[in-house]
């Protein structure tokens, strides 16, 4: 039987497993909300902003290990959702975002809502189609699913005219995909890995180093089993955390400019670094030219080729999928007979020991105003560290990463790549919807909350139970601290005045509110909220204004060149 | 160091603006760019002429290899290899210039391809370098207009760029 394009793409969507679609409506995309309109496989779930859509589904991909999808309109539809796609693209998140265009024979005239939307989203997506043929819709929509997901995954956009969604074609979806041109690597060169194998077991300060690749290949056992075989220091970046369990003892903490001291001073320090599915960026180890002052043996797994000798010079490259060149590795390792030095081990784990005594995360707590690293430790308590936890950027990211302990992979949600604020929420809807009953709750601040802020409409609408932890210090905290540190104090445009009562706010949508402002408040209020399981609770803390993220490695300083919380 | 890429890609709308925007993108130059459909139609090759230090040789190739629809990379310059480049040439040619021209034309085995009463066409080919110095070797307050491919290369012997 024929099919219109819109019933085909609806088609597609099931035939790969997709339960959520995070979409808005409009002109060009009409014929295909008809589509979905028709049947009730796959959900639709109504954003209040494009972004939104976009991180939603990019949440719902990080939370679990599928492909987001988001559907959008043709011109400021797709526009809106361009930082959604450029924050996926940065992170390697695998979405699918099927985008309406203007009638086949108006592209190009400027017409109504006309965008290239090909053009526009080009450098922030792993690949776009525009499909001009209604029969070539179940190929591209097959290809954009195998894109996104293979390899280094990434958002794929995939273009439809108005009129090919409703042209007919007989729909039959294929069984396979092969793109002649793409060939991601899966199994890294065994000689490489022995190489690998034999610097680790000779290393006398070893280090490893684990970023968000090991997440999204879901790797983190195979780490697991390899740091603890060896005994090894390990950090996570910004994206790697729960990778490696943050309670564990060989846990060094997050690197980079906001890491602890001891696992900036055992990068920058030690004599064999493995690095895995971590790209060395700007943010992670500093400055290149101080990171290359000490000199060391750099092994490098990833699945990009790209990542690898791109900041830094590497000596035993291993291009393939973290989770089996770990495996591999790990088979190699077992095998040997040769086991690390022990002496030199125990020597380079006391002088970690000495930068972890300096306890670069102590803060003075206060019984009268309200610290935001002291809200982060309540929050751990009253989930057990076991939540789903969403973050926005700027201090109270930082704050997140620091004190909550993840221990599981897929747990810990932001933005690291591109830095979007108003990412937190709309990712947390769309963790809440891949794991209803679960605890979730966003750490934001006032400003960035403000971003997308209308979301709280579509948790209404979809019942979604979320937690906001807001961290209100009534100003961009950390454009503040940047002001604070580097511009003499004068704080440009980073006071936030004017601000909504949150706790107003939330009921106006049809949540709870709650303000909270005092220390001895924040632990009930926490568990309260949580234990209102039904119900989206926002958090209206009333934190310290003048509280700082430390340890901080200044911009374009290296890893060792950090300021610590006691030396301001 | 200048450097000739040659790439395979699928002829396809808009992959050209891929290569051409990852150049941009990041930073990396392009002194030329020629593309062309190849004996298989739905392929696509390009020559690329680029420079900079090998780390950014290295990335631009890894990032080329990225792209979705290219098929294969290879950097000419690692190995033998021949360039040519196609140049028009139109001069003014009145009175004793038109021997002359001629001459120098004949001298790079160039050809005349449009003659008026006033005007020659003048087609060469040849490396970059040689078409410089055809260039050179003429009086250049003749030349109305000049038009050059880039470069188009290809390795000697069994060096095959294919799928
Ligand atoms: C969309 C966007 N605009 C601007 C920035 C720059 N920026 C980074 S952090 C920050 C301040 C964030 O303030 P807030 O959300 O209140 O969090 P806080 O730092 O106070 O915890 C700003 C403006 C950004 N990251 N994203």
């Amino acid at each position: 039987m024929e099919l219109t394009g819109a019933e085909i793409a609806i088609r597609c969507l099931q035939e790969e497993g997709v339960e959520y679609v995070f979409g808005y409506p409009g002109g060009a995309v009409l014929f295909i909300y008809d589509a979905l309109f028709n049947q009730s496989k796959v959900k639709h779930i109504l954003v209040r902003h494009e972004q939104a859509a976009v991180h939603a589904a990019d949440g719902y991909a990080r939370s679990t290990d599928r492909v987001g999808v988001a559907l959008v309109t043709s011109g400021p539809g797709v526009t809106n959702a361009v930082t959604g796609i450029a924050t996926a693209y940065m992170d390697s998140i695998p979405l699918v975002i099927i985008s309406g265009q203007v009638p086949t024979r108006a592209i190009g005239e400027d017409a109504f809502q006309e965008v290239d939307a090909v053009g526009i989203t080009r450098p922030c997506v792993k690949h776009n189609f525009l499909v001009k043929d209604v029969r070539d819709i179940a190929a591209t929509i097959k290809k954009a699913f195998y894109l996104a997901k293979s390899g280094r995954p990434g958002p794929v956009l995939v273009d439809i005219p108005k009129d090919v969604s409703n042209q007919k074609a007989e729909f039959s979806y294929p069984a396979s995909v092969s793109v002649r041109s793409y060939h991601p690597a899966q199994n890294g060169e065994m000689g490489q890995i022995k190489q690998a194998a034999q610097l680790l077991l000779e290393a006398r300060r070893p280090m490893i180093y684990s970023g968000g690749g090991v997440i999204l290949s879901d790797a983190s056992r195979q780490l697991t089993d390899l740091v603890r075989l060896l005994g090894y220091p390990c950090t996570n970046t910004l994206m790697g955390l729960g990778g490696f369990p943050a309670t564990d003892k060989q846990f060094v903490g997050m690197l980079g400019m906001h890491g602890t001291l001891e696992a900036n001073l055992a990068m920058q320090n030690c004599d064999v670094l493995l690095a895995v599915g971590a790209r060395f960026d700007d943010r992670v180890i500093g400055n290149v030219e101080h990171f290359n002052q000490e000199k060391r043996k750099i092994i490098h797994i990833d699945i990009d080729p790209s990542s690898i000798s791109k900041r830094v010079k590497v000596d035993v490259p291993i291009v393939g999928d973290v989770a089996h060149v770990l495996g591999d590795l790990l088979a190699v390792l077992h095998s040997s007979k040769q086991k690390p030095e022990q002496q030199a081990l125990a020597a380079w784990w006391a002088q970690i020991g000495e930068w972890r005594g300096k306890r670069c995360l102590n803060y003075k707590n206060s019984d009268e105003i309200i610290k935001p690293q002291f809200v982060i430790e309540k929050l751990y308590e009253a989930t057990h560290g076991d939540a789903f936890i969403t973050s926005d950027v700027g201090q109270h990211q930082m704050w997140t990463a620091q004190y909550y302990k993840f221990d599981k992979p897929r747990r810990w949600i932001n933005s690291g790549g591109l830095g979007t604020m108003g990412f937190g929420l709309p990712a947390a809807m769309g963790v809440q919807l891949a794991h209803p009953g679960a605890p979730v709750a966003c750490v934001t601040g006032e400003g960035s909350l403000q971003m997308n802020i209308q979301e709280l409409s579509t948790c209404k609408q979809f019942r979604l139970p979320l937690k906001i932890v807001l961290l209100n210090n009534r100003y961009l905290g950390m454009v503040r601290q940047w002001q604070e540190f580097f511009h003499g104090n004068r704080y440009s445009e980073s006071y936030m005045d004017a601000l909504p009562d949150f706790m107003k706010l939330a009921e106006a949508y049809g949540h709870v509110g709650m303000r909270i402002e005092k220390p001895s408040d924040v632990g009930p209020a926490l568990k309260e909220a949580f234990a209102r399981k039904d119900d989206l609770v926002l958090m209206d803390f009333r934190t310290d204004q003048t509280e700082n993220v430390f340890p901080m490695v200044p911009g374009g300083k290296g890893l060792s060149e950090v300021i610590l919380g006691e030396e301001l | 160091m200048r450097h000739i890429i040659s790439l395979l890609m699928e002829n396809e709308a808009g992959a050209l603006s891929r290569v051409a925007g990852l150049f941009s993108a990041r930073g990396y130059n392009i002194e030329s760019l020629t593309v062309a459909p190849t004996e298989d139609p739905t392929m696509s090759r390009m020559t690329i002429v680029t420079s900079g230090s090998d780390e950014i040789i290295e990335q631009i190739n890894k990032q080329l290899n990225k792209l979705i629809e290219v098929v294969s990379v290879m950097d000419l310059s690692e190995g033998d290899h021949i360039e040519r480049e196609l140049m028009l040439v139109k001069m003014q040619a009145v009175g004793a210039m038109r021997e002359e021209l001629a001459r120098m034309t004949d001298i790079f085995r160039g050809r005349i391809i449009d003659v008026t009463d006033k005007v020659y066409i003048i087609e060469l080919t040849g490396s970059g370098a040689k078409l410089d110095s055809f260039l050179q070797a003429i009086d250049r307050s003749l030349i109305l207009e000049t038009v050059r491919t880039g470069a188009s290369g290809i390795g000697r012997g069994d060096r095959v760029l294919k799928l």
